[in-house]
């Protein structure tokens, strides 16, 4: 029984973690703004939650439990929230995304 | 023995990075923040000090033997919020001599200033 | 290191905000690290929240990139590597990272660490030596804050009229569809920012806590509302003079204490004169400290934080009235 929480709480630990990387190759590797944003607010969230979840399954007590359950309610709302914030100032500035024209041509001539 | 002394050697580097923004950069608001950068790594030579191998956090609890040592923990939280007070104080200085000068580019003050007087 | 140095080379001055606030979060982690939790929480609260925010607001008012061209960055780096010589070399001598027979952990600190249990009953030692041990050392800092508050106000001041209510509730209704989504999920977390700041602030003597971070904490909340809701209706919500008020009461209530230990026979801010028995009194004296100090930071950032934005309102009003 330890033995299977502890593999679990280190799966999930490392799930989280690759998210967080792949999050962040994410941010170098896309070409706009739009889409980096997509990949670090998704990637980030889970990846929070995956971490936090990997440590609930570690700790002693019940009141650590608790506190990190409600940072996990915390962040599924802080997270979003702030792509959202990003993204919607982005918009309000008049950034615009960086359409493929000519694969779109080509998709719709095809 | 000269492993044993690496964490002031990163400290003195990042001390010196602050203080270099602080000479060379005309902005004035660049000068502020090399002096933010300077006044945290004061802050982590005090804490690194403070560390003892094999201690833990200073709060009394059952079963602990040694404690890392909470005397600069308090100065250094002292010092945290009052750079940020001063910090505050130096950019509300920056507002004004932006609006009384027109620029925060230190030779342009300094040229305005030589020319009106 | 690496960001220090990135933030020396870049000229955008929103990047290196962003980097400086990427700096303050890196050496909370570092300090979490060296077991300085208390230190941590202020680092990342401070550092990383309410520094960024006011770095964001002055360059909105100064302007966004820097000029090109150092002055003589030649002489400055020579300056530098001299003064980072000399420095090294004063560091031979100093003790090995960690040791646990250095200076200083051998005169004052094991009497804080053994006996601050017994005189003061408080399990977090940082708060105890914070509060009671050195509180002389608190109250200048208390004071120092509320002098920085001070001084933004003698700087950023702009007396303005009562604005017409009409004017301010049309306003706030026609942005309301815009701030939708951020409006609400905001009005909902709001309430739990602030008791978080309350549990931090009562919980400062069990576990990293205290006056300070739960001020900022609080200031935080504050802000919040008034980024999303706009500045006129966060200073109907929070009047100035009220706040200006707060803050001076959070120092006369931590010199009161010291005031009213005096008067009772002992030293200045000896908490054992505050009541029967002295470790109830040590309690009594902390509690209160710690809600004067809460009190003065969380009205000192608001304050800041207000005149920055009303100064930046009539700047910005002034150029489109130019314009």
């Amino acid at each position: 029984m330890d033995t299977f929480i502890n593999i679990s709480s280190a799966v999930f630990l490392l799930i989280g973690c690759f998210l967080c990387i792949s999050g962040g190759v994410g941010i170098l590797r896309f070409p706009d703004f739009y889409s980096r944003m997509h990949a670090v607010g998704v990637t980030d969230t889970l990846a929070t939650a995956m971490i936090l979840i990997g440590l609930m399954l570690q700790s002693p007590d019940g009141l650590v439990v608790l506190k990190l359950i409600f940072i996990l309610l915390m962040m599924l709302f802080i997270g979003p929230t702030a792509s959202h914030a990003l993204a919607r100032s982005a918009m309000i500035n008049d950034l615009k995304p960086k359409i493929n024209k000519q694969a779109d041509n080509e998709r719709v001539t095809s | 023995m000269l492993m044993g002394l690496y964490n002031y050697w990163a400290v003195v580097v990042l001390m010196m990075i602050g203080f270099y923004i602080v000479i060379a950069h005309g902005n004035l608001i660049k000068k502020i923040v090399g002096l933010s950068i300077f006044q945290t790594s004061v802050f982590i030579f005090y804490i690194s000090m403070a560390k003892v191998d094999g201690g833990t956090a200073p709060i009394l609890a059952d079963g602990i033997e040694q404690y890392s040592n909470p005397l600069p923990h308090v100065l250094i939280l002292t010092a945290i919020v009052v750079g940020i007070a001063t910090t505050a104080v130096g950019l509300a200085l920056a507002v004004r001599i932006k609006e009384a000068y027109g620029s925060i580019e230190e030779e342009e003050i300094q040229k305005k200033d030589n020319l009106d007087c | 290191m690496t960001i220090a140095i990135a933030i020396v080379r870049m000229r955008d001055l929103l990047a290196v905000s962003m980097l400086l606030g990427i700096y303050g979060l890196l050496s909370a982690s570092f300090f979490v690290a060296m077991d300085a939790v208390d230190v941590a929480f202020t680092e990342a609260s401070v550092g990383a929240g309410i520094s960024t925010l006011l770095m964001l607001v002055a360059i909105t008012m100064t302007g966004r990139t820097e000029h090109p061209g150092r002055h003589k960055p030649g002489l400055a780096l020579f300056v530098v590597l001299i003064t980072g010589g000399l420095l090294i070399y004063g560091t031979l001598d100093m003790p090995y990272f960690g040791s646990a027979d250095a200076p200083i952990h051998l005169h004052v600190a094991p009497h804080y660490i053994n006996d601050s249990m017994q005189e003061i009953g408080v399990p977090n030692i940082v708060t105890s030596v914070l509060a009671s041990y050195r509180a002389f050392d608190t109250f200048g800092e208390v004071v120092v804050i509320f002098t920085a508050g001070m001084g933004v106000l003698a700087l950023l001041l702009v007396v303005r009229r009562p604005e017409d209510i009409n004017k301010i509730d049309s306003l706030n209704d026609s942005m309301h569809k815009e701030y939708l989504i951020l409006r609400i999920v905001v009005k909902m977390l709001i309430p739990f920012i602030l008791l978080y700041a309350f549990y931090v602030q009562f919980h400062g003597d069990f576990g990293p806590g205290g006056g300070f971070q739960a001020g900022v904490i609080f200031a935080a909340a504050i802000i919040l509302y008034a980024m999303l809701f706009g500045m006129s209706t966060a200073r109907r919500v929070i009047n100035q003079s009220v706040i200006q008020f707060f803050a001076a009461i959070g120092v006369l209530l931590y010199g009161s204490i010291g005031v009213v230990s005096l008067l009772n026979g002992k030293s200045f801010l000896d908490y054992s004169a505050l009541s029967a028995d002295p470790v109830a009194g040590q309690h009594l004296g902390i509690l209160l400290i710690e809600l004067g100090v809460g009190f003065t930071v969380a009205s000192v950032m608001v304050i800041i934080f207000f005149n920055f934005e009303g100064r930046r309102d009539i700047s910005q009003n002034k150029e489109i009235n130019k314009s």
